[in-house]
């Protein structure tokens, strides 16, 4: 199975055509956000607040980078868990988020949401940091910087692996990965 | 009466968290190899393969193999005829801790109040530290970097007596199946069974430190080690979770005595990032 190469931000044609289970490289621009970030954001909505970007169409990766050595761009920066944005997500996916980049199971609120608003949910690999660092080539803090390793960070990557979770037509490969596997 | 200096612990605890973040150690990067070869789905070949290309360049750049740094636990294994000078012992982990994961650029992952989040903490302390008192005068610190993706789905529960060998394995299984992508699989599976509510935790955590392929060295808790990992490989979550054979790459188990009307059981995973190191003074 060879890797679809995608620009990011994602175009509704480029999320139509993705399917669950699909390996991706992903180059463009995508922001980062983890817990604090998310709930600064989701609280920034309930006052009917600005958000520290516009989220209408772009990607979100859920990580807190290890600080950079001299000379890096970033620290090890792979995924963390993203059941715990679980509560915050759907209301980000109506105001026009578009893609969400974690790892593991999205709640039941947060899949019906991604199919309702045409995004989609995409796996990186957990645990390889050092290796996803090498797709990131530039790094600039936009918001909430005294949230440290969880300030909002905008990112520009090529070739970006990961794998299609929950796609626009609400399919979900952690569910279906077994009968998939035995096609 | 050994004498030990409080600064030689602050410099070999700096190091060896160091160490365990930038190089996987030789058990766990044999044992991706060796899953390679096993491993039936293409998706789940894919992330071993990304797994070893990752572990490759983290040692070889001395930069973290994943962003979560973990939290330094450490199991201390204190000769009684051994004299710590210059401060105390808790201290000079603490201050390897700091030294280690801020001289490494490794991740503060600490918060010091759970509840409002916010209140910081000196750079990735407290460490979690077990002290364990021994005949002898040695000093041997066993330490480990532990992520919280994991840590999270571990799980704890007090089974009935009556629940038997069946109760203990069913609980095992459920506990990773529930998991399933978010604790990163490929696992190491630490189980306590046996001790108290507070022990049987412990226990489990202990348990992770034994290094891959090394079985308990009871015939009983050996075999079922091996009858777990082949029933958790038949699972079916695989690497990340992406379907296929190599859902763990280890099941380690610690059993003790306990009281009559008790079967605690401990499940503490590990994210196939295990890191761990043993420090002999």
């Amino acid at each position: 199975m060879l890797s679809i190469k995608i620009i990011s931000p994602f175009d509704q044609k480029t999320i139509d055509s993705l399917k669950s289970g699909n390996r991706v490289l992903i180059t463009g621009t995508i922001y980062t956000a983890r817990d604090a970030a998310h709930k600064r954001m989701y609280e920034a909505i309930q006052r009917g607040e600005s958000l520290p970007f516009n989220v209408e169409g772009q990607v979100i990766y859920y990580v807190g980078p290890t600080p950079q050595k001299p000379g890096q761009i970033i620290g090890s920066a792979g995924p963390t868990t993203s059941e715990r944005m679980d509560k915050y997500s759907p209301s980000l996916l109506d105001y026009g988020l578009k893609g969400m980049i974690g790892k593991g199971y999205r709640s039941k609120e947060v899949v019906d949401s991604i199919k309702k608003n045409k995004s989609l949910y995409l796996a990186a690999i957990g645990g390889s940091g050092a290796l996803i660092a090498r797709t990131i080539k530039s790094m600039d803090v936009i918001a909430y910087e005294d949230l440290g390793t969880e300030a909002v960070r905008k990112i520009t990557v090529e070739n970006f692996p990961a794998i299609v979770i929950n796609d626009s037509y609400g399919n979900d490969w952690y569910a279906d990965k077994e009968i998939n596997q035995s096609k | 009466m050994r004498i030990i200096h409080y600064e030689d612990i602050v410099e070999k605890v700096s190091k060896a968290c160091q160490d365990v973040n930038f190089d996987i150690g030789s058990d766990v990067f044999d044992s991706f190899k060796k899953s390679l070869e096993t491993e039936t789905s293409e998706n789940g070949k894919y992330i071993l393969e990304q797994l070893i290309e990752n572990a490759v360049i983290a040692k070889e750049e001395r930069v973290p193999m994943c962003q979560d740094t973990g939290v330094a636990v450490l199991i201390v294994e204190l000769g009684q005829d051994c004299h710590i000078v210059g401060g105390s012992l808790y201290s000079a982990i603490n201050e390897g801790v700091v030294k280690g994961y801020s001289d490494g650029f490794l991740r503060h992952s600490i918060v010091g109040n759970p509840i409002s989040r916010t209140t910081s903490t000196t750079y990735n302390t407290p460490a979690v530290i077990h002290i364990e008192l021994l005949p002898g005068d040695q000093l041997i610190l066993n330490l480990s970097a532990k992520g919280a993706g994991s840590e999270n789905m571990s799980s704890m529960k007090m089974l009935k007596p009556s629940d038997g060998l069946q109760g203990v394995k069913d609980f095992i299984i459920e506990t990773v199946r529930i998991a399933g992508p978010n604790a990163c699989p490929p696992l190491i599976v630490g189980v306590g069974i046996g001790g108290n509510f507070e022990r049987c935790a412990y226990l489990a955590k202990k348990s992770l430190f034994r290094p891959i392929g090394f079985r308990n060295i009871s015939k009983e808790i050996s075999t079922l080690e091996k009858d777990l990992i082949e029933e958790i490989n038949k699972l079916g979550i695989g690497p990340q979770g992406m379907g296929g054979n190599t859902t763990a790459l280890d099941v380690k188990i610690e059993m003790e005595a306990c009281h009559i009307a008790s079967l605690p059981v401990a499940i503490n995973l590990n994210c196939h990032a295990s890191r761990h190191k043993k420090i002999i003074m």
